[in-house]
């Protein structure tokens, strides 16, 4: 699906800011989410979750649960599918434990019950015999001789023998030789960094409503990124067919990728299946916290070598990430995409995942990356003051480009990098003068961004509306930037245009919203599915004008006979095509299913400026620029929204949000109070600059852009309060104690 | 403990239920009611999703005790607009895009329209205060303040 | 016969080769043609990997066409939030 050159010309729709039709039903608190809906009969779920981060579960009692009045079913791991393997094993034994509780929440067993405080009430009298086991939480400690193994059989076929038992993934790229690199240097700088788990922090908790019934057929409503997948996952963790159990996604109040897996939607399906009635489940904040993933923490070792001018000769990094009790931290995405945006030509990046007794780790908007790149930025930005070069000019001397072949193998196509840091450097943001205590810090990110499996189809009314039907959840406006695209192919108004998110049993497989996919994958599903209901409409006005089909073009929302030979005919809109349909072939719909790849890659440059209290060690945000490419904004504002939210949530991990554990191996701060993340008096505006530089292989141009923003703005800001402190910041979060305490070294040190 | 009944006005309705004295407000507005626009993102008055006013004073509904609104006026989210007309809040926080998921919306609604209600010409940095309680994970705020903003402008003029 | 780049950390299976060529006409045939010649390949394949044919990265298709005049890049299977 090439770039459309013919949409070069002036978009009608496209790049306009329409109202958002699910604006009324949210702003009036009509719009249901997970836990908004009920069913009669409903019983109420609740989980029982290990007070340990590592025990051997010698024996579960639930009889006195059972003896209470109300309580209508219990499950435990006996009551899911065995036989699984791979990644359904590995979420099946996240979502409840087997014989091994391996962290703090880790569920043990489930109740269903007639009301949610009888539920949990039951769950304190369900008792449960642990053999307490060593723990570890920390990524250091977990690769250090003694350290208990949480699992050997995990590891991958690509981890050395000689490596630690709780490393389960090695992974390795780069390219030339890193030897003959350094040996050009003129300076060379290496660095290890560390970085704390945050949390993805959605304010809507996980939230299922499920009903199995008699016939083994099943109903779920949850609040999900991909409906598809917690079908696919469900059923498998069941041990029922995947079209037997049809789920409808809710409204969904936030995900940022940790609601691309399931916690509780087969814990309340199994529930249902034992009491034959509908189960709601709703996970409490703190649950949220302990036992559903949050990002991975990091350990990362950084070398680069740099010639006097800035060129970078050879970049070398080793990035540990610690996963919970799981294989699946993605060490393997800050290897690839730390080094991507500068054409180096040696290089070689090491990703290893670590496990420890702590949640599995779940995807959090470009997973890996944000952590690699506060290392990475953080060195370019040390050695280019070394160097007396402005960071930006640095950046901008090692620049990706068309053409250059990244670090993580690609070569890379047409790609905005350049633009965004140009547009960095001119932007009134980077000449503002600093004050004493000021710092400013630049940093720079790639995403890949994703394809994906995708359908959509579209049906036309007979008065001439279109009802279209997409597969992935809409988690920040895509049903808008969806109809808009609708709307410029088939030259009818926005409004006239619906967007449903079907459910699974209405519309064929649809990968997860994730990735940064929807705008570019289910937008080139929708434009090219309006595309075929076009060439059905202008075969009906060739019927109709006893013409060729090839002699009738559409435009504007009109058939028009085009060609010198194709007769003169006054052009037929679309409504009146639709008004005959039924009378000229049947209906007129389309529908479009494929799992495109050529999703463009994503850059960004990110500006900030920071105060640091030197009394206390608080950083106060005090500007901030987000600049980057969209390949093509289709709906602006959620472009916007997307680049803001990401830096404020990058901004949050930098400085406030960490997992706090116990030498217990208890989670200490499991509600929002002691998990902080940004509140609006933290912040400034953040400024948003859009760059357009089309993606080549999307008929519009459109690059996602929901996971790039989060790539920079933890080395931005600690670059910043690097350079407003003197201290360099290696470690996050900066919270104030520790920005203090490094401040206050310094002095000692300076005397 | 036995079930209590309690006498209370929601939105203007006079509504009755009964209810475990454990039950929060917010579950009672919600599964006892019906009224699901109040959302809990924490249950420890920490988000402020659930926020509502009782007898005008802005509050976490999670915080307080179903049986607590006995005689009391209770206003949610759900009686922001007016028949068919949204309020001006409302509005805006369409208009500028202030919401991403739309999870917050309800509690921010309720909070800015209580701040609206007592200081039509908050600064940037009074509405930021104001709304420090009402967590929005998705926007970073700078739109919601932009919203709020407006909002003002336009009841400034309304007069 | 087709050249694919591995990942540096899969040299260890290939004797010490970063790129090695095999005989394919699609990616299909490519991860076949790799899990034959070299087996200590196949367990690492068969957890899950990505294609990169001319800087596009392929996630799971294993239709793509490939052919000598490709860039081809095998990359461990990439994952979005
Ligand atoms: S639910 Fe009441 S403040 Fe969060
Ligand atoms: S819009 Fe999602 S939390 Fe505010």
């Amino acid at each position: 699906m090439a770039f459309d050159t013919q949409t070069e010309k002036q978009f009608k729709y496209i790049g306009t800011r329409p109202k958002r039709q699910d604006g009324v039903d949210k702003v009036t608190g009509h719009a249901l989410y997970g836990a908004d809906t009920y069913k009669a009969g409903m019983l109420h779920g609740a989980i029982v979750r290990s007070p340990h981060a590592h025990a051997r579960i010698i024996k579960i009692d639930t009889s006195k649960a059972e003896a209470l009045d109300g309580v209508k079913a219990v499950v435990t791991r006996a009551d899911f599918a065995t036989g699984l393997t791979g990644e359904n094993w590995n979420i099946l034994e996240n979502i409840m434990a087997d014989k091994t509780a391996l962290y703090d929440g880790h569920a043990i067993a489930a109740i269903a019950a007639t009301s949610n405080l009888i539920a949990r009430d039951a769950v304190k009298l369900v008792e449960v015999e642990y053999e307490i086991l060593p723990h570890v939480t920390d990524i250091k400690e977990a690769i250090s001789e003694g350290a208990p193994i949480i699992r050997e059989s995990s590891i991958e076929a690509n981890v050395p023998p000689d490596h630690h038992k709780n490393i389960t993934r090695r992974f390795e790229c780069g390219k030339g030789d890193v030897d003959v690199g350094f040996a050009e240097a003129d300076l060379i700088v290496e660095r290890d960094f560390t970085t704390e788990a945050a949390h993805q922090g959605y304010i809507e908790p996980h939230a299922c409503l499920a009903h199995m019934t008699a016939d083994g057929k099943g109903e779920l409503w949850c609040t999900t990124q991909g409906h598809y997948n917690v079908q696919r996952i469900c059923a498998a963790l069941l041990g029922m067919e995947t079209s037997q159990l049809r789920v409808t996604a809710s409204e969904i109040g936030g995900g940022f990728g940790a609601k691309t897996t399931v916690f509780i939607d087969p814990v309340a399906l199994a529930l249902s299946r034992k009491a034959n009635r509908p189960v709601k489940m709703v996970m409490t904040r703190s649950e949220v916290l302990r036992a559903t993933g949050p990002a991975s923490s990091s350990w990362s070792t950084v070398k680069v070598g740099m010639k006097k001018d800035g060129t970078i000769t050879a970049a070398q990094a080793t990035y540990r990430l610690q996963g919970g009790a799981f294989p699946s931290a993605p060490s393997e995405s800050p290897a690839q995409v730390t080094f991507a945006p500068y054409d180096i030509e040696h290089a070689e990046m090491v990703g290893l995942s670590v496990m420890t007794n702590r949640p599995k780790q779940a995807a959090f908007r470009a997973p890996g990356a944000p952590m690699g790149v506060f290392a990475s930025e953080q060195v370019l930005d040390e050695m280019a003051q070394e160097l007396g070069i402005d960071p930006i000019e640095l950046r901008l001397k090692n620049a990706a480009k068309e053409g250059t072949r990244g670090v993580h193998g690609p070569t890379f196509k047409r790609i905005g990098l350049i633009e965004t840091l140009e547009a960095a450097k001119a932007h009134p943001h980077y000449s503002i003068p600093l004050k004493e205590n000021q710092g400013r810090g630049v940093a720079c990110g790639f995403w890949f961004n994703f394809g994906g499996s995708t359908s959509v189809s579209m049906a036309l009314s007979e008065d001439g509306s279109v009802a279209l039907s997409i597969g992935t959840p809409d988690i920040g406006g895509s049903r808008a930037s969806m109809a808009l695209m609708a709307a410029e192919v088939l030259g009818i108004p926005y409004e006239d245009i619906r967007v449903t998110v079907a459910d699974t049993a209405s519309l064929g497989y649809n990968d997860n919203t994730h990735g940064s996919r929807v705008t570019y994958a289910v937008g080139l599903a929708t434009i090219e599915a309006c595309r075929s209901a076009v060439k059905e409409m202008c075969k009906r006005a060739a019927l109709k004008w006893g013409i060729d089909e090839e002699a009738v073009s559409w435009e504007d929302g009109y058939a028009k006979p085009s060609g010198p030979n194709a007769g003169d005919f006054e052009p037929l809109p679309l409504k009146a095509i639709a008004s005959e349909m039924t009378k000229t072939g049947g209906p007129i719909n389309g529908h479009f299913e494929a799992s495109p790849n050529t999703a463009g890659p994503g850059f960004a440059t990110h500006l900030v400026d920071v105060e640091v209290d030197p009394e206390t060690g608080k950083t106060t945000v005090l500007r901030y620029t987000v600049v980057m490419d969209a390949g093509k904004a289709i709906h602006p504002d959620y472009v916007e929204g997307q680049m803001q939210g990401g830096a404020v949530q990058g901004i949050g991990w930098a400085l406030n949000e960490e997992y706090v554990y116990g030498k217990d191996g208890r989670l200490q701060n499991t509600v929002f109070l002691d998990y902080r993340v940004p509140v609006a008096s933290d912040l400034p505006m953040i400024d948003c600059v859009i760059i357009e530089v089309p993606n080549p292989g999307h008929p519009f141009g459109v690059r996602g852009v929901g996971e790039t923003s989060i790539v920079p703005p933890l080395g931005a800001v600690a670059n910043a309060v690097s350079n407003a402190t003197g201290v360099r910041q290696t470690d996050l979060p900066m919270s104030p104690p520790r920005v203090l305490k490094g401040i206050l070294e310094k002095q000692k040190a300076n005397g | 403990m036995s079930n209590q009944a309690v006498s209370t006005t929601v939105n203007g309705d006079p509504v009755q239920f009964v209810c475990d004295p454990r039950e929060t407000l917010l579950d009672v507005l919600r599964d006892r009611i019906g009224l699901t626009g109040s959302k809990e993102g924490c249950g420890t008055g920490d988000c402020g999703a659930c926020s509502v006013t009782v007898d005008g004073r802005l509050v976490c509904s999670c915080l307080v005790l179903g049986v607590e609104a006995e005689g009391k006026k209770i206003e949610t989210v759900e009686g922001i607009a007016e028949g068919p007309n949204l309020h001006v809040l409302q509005e805006k926080i369409i208009e500028h895009a202030a919401l991403q998921c739309g999870i917050c919306t309800p509690g921010i609604l309720v909070a800015a329209k209580n701040l609206l209600e007592k200081n039509t010409n908050p600064t940037e940095t009074e509405i930021r205060y104001w709304l420090a309680g009402n967590l929005c994970r998705c926007t970073g705020y700078d739109k919601i303040v932009r919203a709020v903003q407006a909002a003002a402008e336009d009841l400034r003029k309304a007069g | 016969m087709v050249k694919v780049e591995l990942w540096a950390g899969l040299r260890a299976f290939t004797g010490g080769e970063r790129t090695v060529e095999v005989d394919a006409k699609n990616i299909r045939e490519l991860l076949q043609a790799l899990s034959d010649a070299y087996p200590g390949l196949k367990p690492i394949l068969d957890e899950g990997v990505s294609v990169a044919i001319d800087g596009e990265i392929f996630a799971d298709s294993l239709i793509e066409p490939v052919g000598p005049e490709n860039e081809i890049v095998l990359m461990q299977k990439i994952r979005g939030g």
